[in-house]
């Protein structure tokens, strides 16, 4: 990261969060581009082969296409600012509403993979640290590798085929049952789906604790501390995992944008009712206003995260304030 | 290099690695002769056939066309699209990385704040969002899933220019009158080789995933090729009546990600000892 000079941490803080000033400007202006870099004329795409001439006009003209470029982004992002993330043709509403309800379903989703994720990874990863070059550890090791080359999309559907399809545990799409929706019911099913995306997830951040533990493990600071008769396991509770903490922080994070990409095939699959699948099927409808929020909303979700992260990072490791 | 030779000998993972990636490039080379049918052939007569049928090993799929000759074509697309994907990724990333490690000042600054912005958005979101601007289709998911590579690359090299450049050996060559050009192509250059080696094939794998995942949402190589991507979309109709025809192409999309996995491990411990 950038050079940070002393100040403690609410300098830091500050610091940390005008660094992603500049970064949000870059994403706006990558989201607003995916409507301006499309070829062809977008406000005829978006009307389709019956639009008239006029239509066509009156569309321009509320997209404010007939302007500059500079003009309309910044009339975009004035917008946007107000909350105001235009209006999706096809659906005929507003988009910031449309895509409010559905980044609920995505975090959801995010949530519970990442709540397996962090309970598999963690423990398999530690575990295989601990016991290196034990059975456990090969297994784990192997299972990890297994898991990080399964492509989603496909763990979705053989889950499906097996908890759904033949045991009939689980449901195999939506949200919700049709007669109302309960807590307990809406886990049922968030089972498959967060199954599906947390254990790619799970499998990257196994390997990743066991090589940072690992790391950790073979400093001097531990070999005195099991040198003065501490049992292994307030070894590694106190000395070894509390300095281990901070590489798996930052690789959560990174997860995190892995969840959220990830949830777009996960949706998919399962027809969650989230942003992905959503915008997946506004590319394919031409919809760029609902693809536009959509992206706007999960990238700049992913900012905060790790701003985050950073900041936690920052509250482990002191050193961090003053580098 | 013998070292790095024998290191990655003694790992049996690596060989095995390098072993399914070789059987599915061998695959993927001979798909039209090994292929028993034309993979695009409709027999209607013969929708969803089950393993082992007879002429057709592996079963059909909802048209009748052949399982088996679709998922030898479909390696060749995969590989294909997949390493030059890679390839876009690592050529456009490494020049955007000498370029920022070397020239320094305003032009690192643009180089490594674009990249900044690139990886603010999830991996698989960007990809997806450059297709909504440049429409769906295999070219431009490959060159979606090549732009979001870039600063995995960029990163890499900047890094090692930065390093190259504080050594004796070229701050001797600049004493000597060579000029900035040729030193950033030889002497920093050829040391940021290893690095990018390591890099493509950890990162082979997930690009062939990722490709596959925006054909299976419809995004990428369009039917009627055959794509294990697309196959395993199609698939989802009959997930009922055929699930062999979801499980194939999967596991052949996975046994080659997992090659590739463990070719890269097996590199990046050999020729980087301090991860051992």
């Amino acid at each position: 990261m950038a050079a940070v000079g002393g100040g403690g941490l609410p300098a830091y803080a500050l610091r940390r969060l005008l660094l992603a000033v500049p970064v949000l400007f870059g994403v706006s202006v990558l989201v607003f581009a995916v409507l301006h870099l499309a070829p062809g004329d977008p406000a005829a795409i978006m009307l389709g082969a019956q639009a008239t001439k006029e239509d066509i006009q009156r569309l321009h003209r509320d997209l404010g296409l007939d302007q500059p470029l500079v003009v309309q982004y910044f009339h975009w992002i004035g917008q946007v600012a107000r909350g105001d993330l235009g209006r999706s043709i096809p659906l005929g509403r507003a988009v910031l509403p449309e895509v409010l309800l559905r980044f609920k379903a995505t975090l959801l989703l995010t949530a519970g993979a990442l709540t397996i994720a962090i309970l598999l990874g963690l423990i398999a990863g530690i575990v295989s640290a601990v016991k290196q070059y034990s059975w456990l550890d090969r297994l784990s090791m192997g299972v990890a590798v297994t898991g990080v080359s399964l492509p989603v999309f496909w763990t979705g559907i053989m889950l499906i085929i097996v908890f759904s399809l033949q045991l009939r545990w689980f449901p195999s799409s939506g949200m919700s049952s049709p007669y109302g929706s309960s807590v307990s019911d809406v886990i049922w099913h968030l089972v498959l789906p967060a199954m599906t995306l947390g254990t790619a997830s799970a499998a990257a951040l196994a390997r990743l604790t066991r090589s940072s533990v690992l790391e950790i493990i073979r400093q001097d600071y531990v070999r005195s501390a099991r040198a003065k008769g501490l049992a292994e396991r307030a070894v590694i509770a106190r000395h070894v995992l509390k300095n281990a903490i901070n590489p798996i922080i930052t690789v959560l994070g990174v997860q995190v944008g892995f969840l959220l990409g990830g949830a777009i095939l996960t949706e998919t699959v399962f027809s969650w009712p989230g942003l992905g699948s959503m915008m997946v099927r506004a590319i394919q409808a031409r919809d760029y206003p609902l693809v536009q929020g959509g992206v706007l909303l999960i990238a700049t979700t992913f900012v905060v995260v790790n701003l985050v992260v950073d900041l936690l990072y920052a509250i482990f490791d002191p050193r961090i304030r003053y580098d | 290099m013998t070292d790095v030779m024998r290191m990655f000998r003694r790992s049996s993972a690596a060989l095995f690695g390098l072993a399914l990636v070789a059987v599915m490039a061998v695959l993927a080379v001979l798909a039209p002769w090994l292929a028993p049918r034309d993979p695009d052939a409709i027999d209607t007569a013969r929708r969803l056939a089950p393993i082992l049928t007879p002429g057709h090993p592996l079963g059909t799929d909802e048209f009748g066309r052949d399982l088996l000759s679709r998922l030898l074509y479909g390696a060749r697309i995969s590989l294909v699209v997949g390493l030059a994907a890679t390839a876009l990724a690592a050529v456009a990333g490494s020049l955007c990385g000498l370029l920022a490690g070397f020239v320094g000042r305003w032009v690192d600054q643009l180089i490594m704040r674009s990249i900044d912005t690139l990886m603010a958005f999830p991996y698989f979101l960007l990809a997806v969002a450059i297709i909504a601007a440049l429409g769906p289709g295999l070219v431009n998911g490959m060159v979606a899933v090549a732009v979001v590579n870039i600063p995995f690359y960029g990163r890499i090299v900047r890094a090692t220019v930065l390093a190259v450049k504080q050594t004796e050996y070229v701050e001797s060559a600049r004493a000597l009158g060579v000029s900035e050009l040729r030193l950033a192509l030889t002497h920093v250059l050829r040391n940021c080789l290893a690095p990018v080696i390591v890099a493509v094939t950890l990162n082979i794998g997930g690009m062939i995933t990722a490709l596959a995942g925006l054909s299976f949402l419809g995004l990428g190589v369009q039917p009627p090729t055959s794509d294990w991507g697309s196959m395993l979309a199609a698939s989802r109709q009959y997930l009922n009546v055929a699930p062999h025809v979801a499980a194939l192409p999967g596991i052949a999309i996975f046994l080659t990600v997992l090659g590739f996995n463990l070719l890269g491990d097996g590199l990046r411990d050999a020729l980087d000892p301090r991860l051992r």
